[in-house]
């Protein structure tokens, strides 16, 4: 069983850490290889940023495959960019706040989670990365939820005061995730 | 031990700070600078010396002077940067001074582009600066392996009184992956080991001139040129018994892909989805690129092997040279390349695979 994921949204979207959280606590927590492998070029502010993580249970060949069994998609142009690496049967996260479910394909799944707008009613814009690592969680199961939260808490740990608003919004991510499993 | 994740350059630098490397001198190029900027924040916990240097001309240099001090010392580039620090390699190598460097390879030539290729094969294997000399070139598929051959490269380094590179990619150095960390070694170690090379190292001679030390990249006298550079001949070729390779799945292969680093790991991966369909793929994966394990390619049944895949992130292809030179003629090789940045996709190593099965 592999898993390729890839996160994609603007600069500053947390994209990074988000792929890095769920890589690292893959490591952490179980025995399963894993791969993060981050874009790296002339990006440019407000361009786009992305991340492959790969999760397997045997050795892990590309850590960025052709193929995508899960895409994350935090903002437009980074469906533009993505959607057709996603396979058919996959599945597509999406920041419905500011991506349009409107996607143009019906052969796979989606998962909406506006984690724009629902940051912004917990206080703080930065954390809308920790929402949709949630959702991902919640959904796919991929990893068992408390070790992704014991990663984040570990990630943190100079920074206790931050701990609630990031617990909660994991929390909620989890639940939204969960709500749409099928 | 306990897993931890870490990005490909960081784990090289840590590797290289745990094999008891106490000076690293570089220089900023993309996509090798986590390896600085993690020696800049290790050394000084440690004890040791990190400098930034105004040039990778002067980097090397620096690194020739700390190794020429008896200190386990390292730089590192990716590709043109290795290119500027080609003459204090090959000082190195004519002194016989023990360094380590490595290249986390871009796309080439000239500044190429920033993002991983395998483009360095020919100057890493034949000719790292002017002058003929050799070294060892290892070069790992995973961050663990990476770690692993950057803690040996020291040790054959100091036996040998030789350069070692570690050849990696841009996609090595970038990626994150477990690795289990090698053991440290101590302040007692690190002293031993520079005392080992008080016969020869600039340690002080404390006014005893019959001890004084006398460090040469070149020689005044053509007989002595000579008779060290048949001395160094004589270490390039006791190299054989240093080869490495793995060999997967070759005893019944029909198709064998040869590749090293990260085409290996995709191509490993095309092995493992060929024969969960059936189809007889084996994967040769030389980890010392020099020396090459010519002698893996002899284990190949060429009675039912239908072609050997040369697959690189090299156009035109640089590795198949070797490669052809272990097949000797005994099957084709065909070739399944990529380049200008690229990174070697899975598809097109199965279809380069399928494309052999069908004749």
């Amino acid at each position: 069983m592999e898993t390729n994921l890839c996160v994609a949204g603007f600069g500053g979207q947390g994209v990074m850490t988000l792929g890095k959280f769920l890589a690292d606590a893959t490591c952490n927590s179980t025995d399963k290889k894993v791969t993060f492998f981050p874009s790296y070029g002339a990006e440019q502010r407000g361009g786009t940023a992305n991340c492959f993580v790969v999760i397997s249970d045997d050795d892990i060949g590309a850590p960025l495959g052709d193929v995508m069994d899960d895409l994350i998609v935090m903002n437009g142009p980074s469906m533009n960019k993505f959607l057709h690496t996603l396979k058919p049967g996959g599945t597509l996260f999406i920041n419905s706040s500011i991506v349009s479910g409107q996607i143009g394909r019906t052969d796979v799944k989606l998962v909406k989670a506006p984690v724009t707008e629902l940051a912004l009613e917990m206080g703080s814009a930065k954390v809308l990365n920790v929402i949709m690592l949630g959702v991902y969680v919640g959904y796919t199961e991929v990893i068992a939820p408390d070790v992704v939260w014991e990663t984040i808490e570990h990630k943190l740990a100079s920074k206790p005061k931050l701990l609630p608003l990031n617990k909660q919004a994991f929390e909620k991510g989890l639940e939204l995730g969960r709500a749409q499993r099928g | 031990m306990a897993r931890v994740f870490m990005k490909g350059c960081e784990a090289i630098a840590e590797a290289a700070v745990r094999a008891g490397c106490r000076f690293f001198a570089g220089y900023p190029i993309t996509p090798q600078n986590e390896i600085p900027e993690y020696f800049s924040r290790r050394m000084p916990e440690v004890g040791g010396v990190f400098v930034q240097g105004e040039s990778e001309v002067a980097s090397v240099n620096m690194v020739y002077g700390a190794a020429s001090a008896g200190t386990r010392s390292m730089t590192s580039s990716s590709s043109p940067g290795i290119a500027l620090k080609s003459e204090g390699i090959s000082y190195c190598a004519s002194a016989r001074i023990p360094m380590v460097y490595a290249n986390i390879s871009r796309g080439g030539p000239g500044v190429g582009s920033i993002q991983p290729a395998q483009m360095d094969y020919f100057q890493a294997t034949r000719a790292s600066g002017n002058g003929g000399f050799q070294m060892m070139v290892l070069a790992p598929s995973t961050v663990q392996e990476a770690v692993d051959l950057t803690y040996a490269a020291f040790d054959y380094a100091d036996r040998d009184r030789n350069p070692v590179l570690l050849l990696a990619d841009g996609v090595i150095g970038t990626m994150m992956e477990p690795v289990v960390l090698p053991e440290m070694k101590s302040d007692a170690e690190i002293a031993a080991i520079k005392a080992s090379k008080q016969p020869w190292a600039c340690t002080g001679h404390k006014l005893d001139c019959a001890h004084r030390a006398w460090i040469q990249p070149g020689q005044w006298s053509t007989a002595v040129q000579q008779e060290k550079n048949e001395e160094a001949a004589a270490l390039y070729l006791s190299w054989e018994k240093d080869v490495q390779a793995e060999e997967y799945l070759v005893e019944d292969a029909e198709v064998v892909i040869a590749a090293y680093g990260i085409s290996a790991r995709i191509g490993k991966s095309a092995v493992n989805q060929l024969r969960a369909q059936g189809v007889r793929a084996g994967l040769i994966r030389p980890i010392t690129v020099h020396p090459f394990p010519y002698a893996a390619f002899d284990h190949i049944d060429y009675s039912r092997c239908k072609a050997v895949l040369d697959v690189e992130m090299s156009i035109p292809a640089q590795f198949v040279d070797d490669v052809a030179a272990a097949v000797k003629d005994r099957c084709p090789i065909r070739t399944c390349l990529c380049s200008g940045g690229n990174i070697m996709s899975r598809e097109a190593v199965l279809a380069a695979v399928k494309s052999i099965m069908e004749g």
